[in-house]
């Protein structure tokens, strides 16, 4: 008996939830790209009269703690946070993804040593593992996106594991007869197609954590550094100075809020989309 | 059962054991020498050399792990390098801060989350669904450290209903439960909406098993046939993730420690960081690795309770 | 024989979001007391969905939307599709005076409680017995089966019994409180052969013993000659042959039953006789028109067959068609 399939594309479409999400992200990535044009201030320019004013006509967001306006430094921290995001999430999902699936394939020790190196990394918080790495290698913006990715990347090698082991299965028959590099090739047109879906969803939503991972950092000191801009460092001081000011406590946190929601809900809707039960 | 159980406990000291390596090799990479971090670069050679030899550090890298493992089976995790004191009195005089907010944590996420999970589930679709489903959204969605934020802004600075700083004598039960409510709710709050989110998944799944029409064939009560058969199995999986974000939790405490300035092991990382206190970070980041190996295996162990399947292998 | 079960003109929808589904689309038939009723057909004609109606197990987004049920129960006949499916009364008919076991004895046991206790459940609902008369109960029943050890076995879980065990106890469960009917729903088609047997001759003595009528689904056509008194032939949703188990294998009058008993090998042929399959497929339910289902694949199909559905005419006494070719 057939019966018609929704298109992934379609059940996607039909998620209101995923749709926002969607447009969200365009909108956080449009201003992170427009930064220069969008924002009324330079990032950098101080008024140390104005400090740690509240909302008025000049300061849509009030001022920090050095007089610069606070709508420019969020505006000009988006681009901080999507890009570490971004980066760190692509390049754990390379190493993990390419990780995962050798474990996957070769089976035998290197399987073994890989999936329990992955597993003593991923019981620690990824924070703390982010922590670790920044306190060998030091802060600021790479170190921040190293640390990141290492966080990350046993989430991708157990992602991307999994299936491999059932898909090998359907390779075998070539495999019997593979050598070095015809292995390759099977890994990649085989194996790769079919877990790019699951994996793509997971990576989406791991921006999401990214993004807050770095803003974390970014609050305890140990992350992006002054001079540039970060939503977490904004928070910093802005707990610093609670006392004085709350805005610059308050407005930060919401941008990061938007961010990390935009992503969780377009993940969300990804994983609806091609959830094979909601189909047809 | 036992054997399940005496192998679990077994296969948690390897673990611990890996975790410590990798944090003493993470220490040990640092560019720097620590002994000018802590004389000065205007020592002599010769303090310097001294101090090194003190802290062990003029000896192969293989020995001086060796000697951290030995003093870390005795207990002996090295003194700290702002204050001298030794870093496991440091770290045992904060930890109880640290585990009953921790604790405290869970227990708000569990009796929010698997009720509102439960009843979202059941009531697909309803508006009541779509409501937990978006404050689930929008909790899973904010980082702790901002709610604490917020709470703290609100409650403390505001209505001043709750104090601003410190985690209250450890003697005195009011004392601390009231440093302890935002902190808490903060983090249990956040942690909620994760255990909503996948409590409602793990009963949808469940509803569909087989077993479930069997139940019903059998002329149980609807009520019976959720809350005896279905919710049973639904709470295997959900056991495991909130073993899970008790590991998470224990990252975000950290967060959180700093936010409500309450003395934890979180706080106590943080500054060490700072100082470059690396004895005191090499401690407490072990403690960490242990406590977490620990609430594995309890979350191992309720898993074959739990589940009877998984007793038997 | 007397009457237990009537269905009249029982019609089930299901309202997807594809379509309405109509997955029982006017069925007649009777099931007599202590006598086996076969249902065949293959996936899908509705065989399960008219079982779940029975029970009245059908969930959102399907529903009960035609006809009667009517349970003959001590003098009195009840009509089950009047009945609220989660109320009381049913509650008391369902598990207890009509149980119902399924094809997959794995996933239809709770893995987490062991078979002793999904057995006593039953028991102690609907027998009012204590824990401890239930669990004797419980391993008479399991000794009824024909499972060995059963004070053992009562304090094991689903997945350390074997398949056909599984089965067993499922049975066990379904029959504790002495139903006067049992539906079996395709329940040795995951099962090994030799167990199928051990499994159909158990059910075949358990109906003599306890006086149960089985009402059995399966696709199998030799199953149902080893177990069925009556039968009834079912396609995309309505019965299209009904009939004794002799009268249908001796004399299949519906073009669908003909080319079922073409399609099975069978030992008895000496010459090389070659398999004759149902040409095409099964149209999907959701593009049934107006007429006769079978129609796409008729071989001896009419003009009336696609305009008008047709209606069951006797062949013989006790033994109906529903084809034009039989209504003149």
């Amino acid at each position: 008996m057939t019966r018609k399939k929704r298109s992934a594309l379609a059940v996607f479409r039909e998620s209101k939830i995923a749709i926002a999400g969607s447009i969200l992200i365009v909108v956080v990535v449009s201003i992170a790209i427009l930064a220069p044009w969008v924002s009324p201030y330079d990032p950098r320019e101080q008024k140390v009269v104005k400090r740690l004013q509240g909302p008025q006509a000049d300061y849509l967001l009030g001022t920090d703690h050095y007089g610069r306006d606070i709508l420019t430094r969020i505006i000009w921290g988006s681009r901080t946070s999507l890009t570490v995001g971004l980066l760190a999430v692509t390049f754990a999902g390379l190493l993990g993804t390419c990780l995962g699936i050798i474990a996957g394939y070769k089976g035998g020790w290197i399987e073994n040593f890989i999936m329990r190196a992955a597993d003593v990394f991923l019981s620690l918080p990824s924070l703390l593992t982010g922590l670790i790495v920044i306190v060998a290698l030091g802060s600021g913006i790479s170190n921040v996106v190293i640390a990141i990715s290492v966080a990350l990347t046993p989430r991708f090698i157990r992602l991307a594991h999994g299936p491999t082991l059932s898909l090998k299965e359907i390779g075998y028959v070539e495999a019997t007869r593979a050598s070095g590099g015809q292995e390759i090739r099977i890994m990649l047109r085989h194996i790769l197609p079919n877990i790019i879906g699951p994996i793509a969803v997971m990576a989406t939503l791991w921006v999401a954590t990214a993004i807050r991972i770095e803003a974390s950092l970014s609050f305890l000191g140990l992350g992006t550094q002054p001079p540039n801009s970060s939503w977490g460092l904004m928070l910093k001081s802005g707990v610093d100075n609670i006392m004085i000011s709350p805005y610059l406590a308050v407005f930060p946190g919401l941008a990061i809020m938007f961010a990390v929601m935009a992503f969780n809900m377009v993940g969300d809707g990804l994983r609806d989309a091609l959830d094979p039960k909601l189909q047809g | 059962m036992v054997k399940y159980v005496i192998r679990r406990i077994l296969l948690m000291i390897p673990t611990i054991w890996v975790m410590v390596t990798v944090v003493f090799f993470a220490m040990h990479v640092l560019p720097g020498d620590p002994a000018i971090s802590i004389l000065g670069e205007y020592a002599s050679a010769e303090a310097l050399e001294n101090l090194r030899k003190e802290l062990g550090l003029d000896q192969p890298l293989i020995i001086q792990y060796l000697d951290f493992l030995w003093d870390m089976v005795r207990g002996d995790l090295g003194n700290s390098l702002s204050n001298n004191k030794p870093v496991s009195w440091l770290i045992l005089s904060v930890l109880p801060y640290s585990v009953i907010l921790s604790f405290s944590a869970i227990l708000i996420s569990i009796i929010i989350g698997i009720p509102i999970g439960i009843l979202s589930a059941l009531k697909r679709n309803h508006w009541i669904d779509y409501i937990a489903r978006i404050a689930a959204l929008l909790g899973f969605s904010t980082p702790t450290f901002y709610l604490g934020i917020l709470l703290l802004l609100l409650f403390s600075l505001k209505l001043d209903l709750f104090p601003m700083i410190g985690g209250g004598e450890l003697s005195n039960l009011g004392s601390m439960l009231h440093h302890l409510t935002l902190p808490a709710l903060a983090m249990g709050l956040v942690n909620a909406s994760i255990v909503t989110r996948m409590t409602r998944s793990a009963v949808l799944d469940v509803m569909n098993e087989d077993y479930v029409q069997t139940a019903r064939s059998k002329g149980l009560q609807e009520r019976k046939v959720i809350y005896k058969h279905a919710l049973r199995n639904a709470l295997i999986p959900v056991i495991a993730v909130i073993g899970v974000y008790v590991g998470v939790t224990l990252g975000t405490a950290v967060l959180t420690e700093i936010v409500f300035n309450r003395p934890g092991i979180g706080k106590l990382l943080v500054g060490a960081v700072y100082n470059r206190d690396y004895p005191t970070i090499q401690g407490t980041l072990v403690v960490f690795a242990a406590f977490i190996a620990f609430i594995n295996l309890l979350t191992d162990l309720s898993y074959g309770i739990a589940d009877p399947r998984v007793r038997y292998e | 024989m007397a009457k237990l079960i009537e269905v009249k003109n029982l019609k089930t929808n299901f309202y997807t979001i594809g379509g309405v589904v109509r997955a029982v689309n006017g069925v007649d038939f009777t099931i007599e007391r202590e006598k086996t009723l076969g249902v065949v057909g293959e996936s899908g004609c509705g065989k399960s969905v008219t079982a779940l109606s029975i029970m009245r197990l059908i969930q959102p987004p399907g529903m009960i939307d035609e006809g009667e049920i009517l349970f003959h129960q001590k003098g009195k006949v009840i009509d089950l599709t009047r009945l609220n499916a989660k109320g009381p009364i049913m509650r008391s008919i369902r598990g207890n005076e009509i149980a119902m076991i399924f094809q997959e004895p794995m996933t239809s046991l709770n893995p987490v409680f062991t078979i002793g206790d999904q057995i006593m459940e039953s028991i102690m609902l609907h027998q009012r017995l204590g824990k401890d008369d239930a669990r004797d109960k419980a391993v008479e029943m399991l000794k009824a089966v024909g499972i060995p050890s059963p004070e053992v076995r009562i304090g094991e879980y689903p997945h350390q019994l074997s398949g056909g065990m599984r089965q067993r106890a499922m049975i066990a469960m379904a029959i504790s409180c002495k139903p006067s009917l049992l539906i079996a729903d395709e329940p040795t088609t995951a099962l090994d052969v030799t167990i199928q047997a051990q499994v159909l001759n158990l059910m075949n003595g358990l109906r003599t013993e306890f006086q149960t009528a089985i009402m059995f689904i399966t696709h199998d056509l030799g199953v149902i000659a080893h177990m069925a008194d009556d039968v009834i032939v079912m396609y995309l949703g309505r019965v299209v042959e009904s009939g004794t188990v002799r009268q249908i294998f001796h004399n299949p009058t519906h073009p669908y039953t003909r080319g079922l008993m073409n399609s099975i090998p069978s030992l008895a042929e000496t010459k090389e006789k070659r398999l004759i399959p149902i040409e095409g497929v099964v149209p999907d339910i959701l593009d049934v028109g107006g007429g006769c289902g079978f129609e796409s694949r008729c071989p001896d199909k009419m003009d009336i067959c696609k305009r008008e559905v047709p209606i069951l005419t006797a062949i013989s006494l006790g033994h109906h068609s529903a084809c034009w070719l039989h209504a003149k």
